[in-house]
């Protein structure tokens, strides 16, 4: 089971890969689409990397909640198997 | 002037193409006669009837950023990277919905072509489909393999809201794009468009798709003399990608913001064959109805054209009904007419193939030099025109004019004509 710090890092990383916004920008109050200039299809992609990673669905109603990474994080923290 | 027929200039030009990462580089390759194309060296091409192509001379994640380039097309990239050169060339620093920009966004057109859009894309995400499941197809697949994603794209980054248009024509969908920009601006409809044709095809379907057709050259064990237009031993075409991008103004805005003109944009000549979806009309008479337009709606004087950059795209067919056109519609004046075939270099760009040949097309007529037509080592008997071979050449001084030629599957026949400024 990953920890607060492991999730955030993960986050971090995919946000990275997939906006080029650095990983020490992605923090927990930031909003994916204000902040880290991801839009609703990127995030679909950020969804579906964490998905991969975590080892947890996030179906695609849910999506909808998660505005800030804060917001995925908790989500991801609470589902994972 | 009335506001209905005002003069179109060309005030930028920009390039992404096999023989340079923009216009200057291009231009200097092709009055060196230097050719693009090389041997496909992916493994993926191995077993392919045609093994050659002509990439670009850059790739463009070299250029673009790297969440950029993964929901942009290849095709997009490079309209984007050659939009770019072309606006900061005609002097914009900003777009136009920045308040300090010299052009209102109102008034700012896009109007950017492929013959066949984002078709890697399509291809490439199908094969994710198929092996690694529904939840990993890109959700940008849609705006990336649109035909209209490199003009939407380009209309976004410069802020164009007086529309974006993709008129789609195979290979003559670039010549379209632009002749479709120039209207725009002539009518009244805009006052700066950025225009041009773009095309990344290079990949196994295509190829063995126009392979099949018979369309394209098998010489694949002499890469850069494949592309031989007019030549007795052409087989066919080889095909190219990139980028060719002219920033269209009209005249009277391009004078109230003091920035250099490259020539004028005299208009558009257009036709149709009704013949076959993909054999030329033998005969030319489709493209001689083209020119016999462009002179009567334009005016422009016949005996002012000195250059025509032919479409001539290496096929045993089209060479020839390209040449009979021009004799018939120019008559003797043809034999002052300096012909050049920039695909026997760059390769056939299919829809981007309107776009780098118009951006060659005003450096000819900027600086007064014909590129040559590589690898013509034998001249076809029914090629009764003057053909640059060998050399670049020097064009004339005073007041002179010049032809870009664009003809696409489905009959479509598109004439582009240029004046020097």
């Amino acid at each position: 089971m990953a920890t607060k710090d492991e999730v955030l890092e993960g986050l971090a990383e995919i946000v990275n890969e997939i906006a080029g916004i650095p990983a020490e920008d992605v923090e927990l109050e930031k909003s994916f689409t204000d902040d880290l200039d991801v839009d609703s299809l990127s995030m679909v992609e950020v969804v579906v990397a964490a998905e991969e990673r975590f080892d947890v669905k996030i179906p695609d109603d849910e999506v909808k909640n998660l505005k800030t990474v804060g917001d995925a994080v908790n989500y991801i923290l609470a589902n994972a198997s | 002037m009335t506001a209905e027929n005002r003069t179109v200039v060309v005030t930028g030009i920009g390039a992404f193409t096999p023989l340079g990462g923009d216009a200057a580089s291009t231009w200097e390759a092709l009055l060196a006669g230097r050719s693009g194309v090389a041997a496909l060296t992916e493994e993926w091409a191995a077993d392919l009837p045609v093994r050659i192509a002509a990439r670009t001379a850059i790739e463009p994640s070299e250029i673009l950023p790297r969440p950029l380039c993964r929901k942009l097309d290849r095709s997009a990239q490079f309209a984007l990277i050659a939009a770019r050169e072309a606006w900061a060339d005609a002097g914009f620093e900003t777009p136009a919905t920045d308040e300090s920009s010299a052009i209102e966004p109102e008034r700012l057109g896009a109007v950017i072509a492929s013959g066949i859009g984002g078709v890697t894309t399509l291809l490439d995400q199908y094969d994710v489909l198929k092996e690694k499941g529904v939840r990993k197809v890109s959700p940008h697949t849609v705006p990336m393999l649109m035909p209209n994603s490199p003009s939407a794209n380009v209309g976004i980054e410069v802020g164009a809201r007086a529309g974006v248009h993709t008129p789609v024509s195979a290979c003559a969908s670039g010549a379209e794009a632009i002749g479709y920009a120039i209207e725009m601006i002539r009518t009244g409809r805009a006052d700066v468009v950025v225009a041009g044709g773009t095309e990344a095809a290079i990949h196994p379907l295509p190829i063995v798709a126009f392979a099949n057709m018979m369309a394209m050259s098998k010489n694949n064990d002499a890469p850069q003399h494949a592309s031989r237009p007019y030549d007795k031993a052409r087989d066919g075409f080889v095909l190219g990608e990139g980028a060719g991008v002219v920033i269209l103004e009209s005249a009277e805005h391009a004078a109230a913001r003091g920035v250099r003109v490259y020539c004028e944009a005299v208009g558009q000549g257009l036709s149709s064959d009704a013949h076959h979806i993909a054999q030329p009309e033998p005969t030319g008479s489709g493209v001689a109805r083209a020119l016999a337009q462009l002179f009567e709606s334009t005016g422009l004087d016949k005996a002012e054209v000195v250059h025509v950059n032919a479409h001539a795209t290496s096929t045993p067919q089209g060479d020839i009904a390209e040449i009979k056109a021009l004799r018939k519609e120019l008559g003797e004046h043809l034999d002052h007419v300096a012909v050049s075939a920039t695909k026997s270099m760059t390769g056939h760009l299919l829809g981007g193939a309107g776009g780098i040949e118009t951006v060659a097309t005003v450096q000819a007529l900027y600086h007064r030099m014909a590129p040559p037509t590589i690898n013509l080592d034998d001249v076809d008997d029914e090629v009764d025109a003057d053909i640059v071979r060998i050399a670049a050449r020097e064009l004339p001084q005073g007041q002179i004019a010049a032809l870009n030629n664009s003809f696409g599957f489905g009959g479509h026949n598109v004439v582009l004509a240029f004046r020097s400024v």
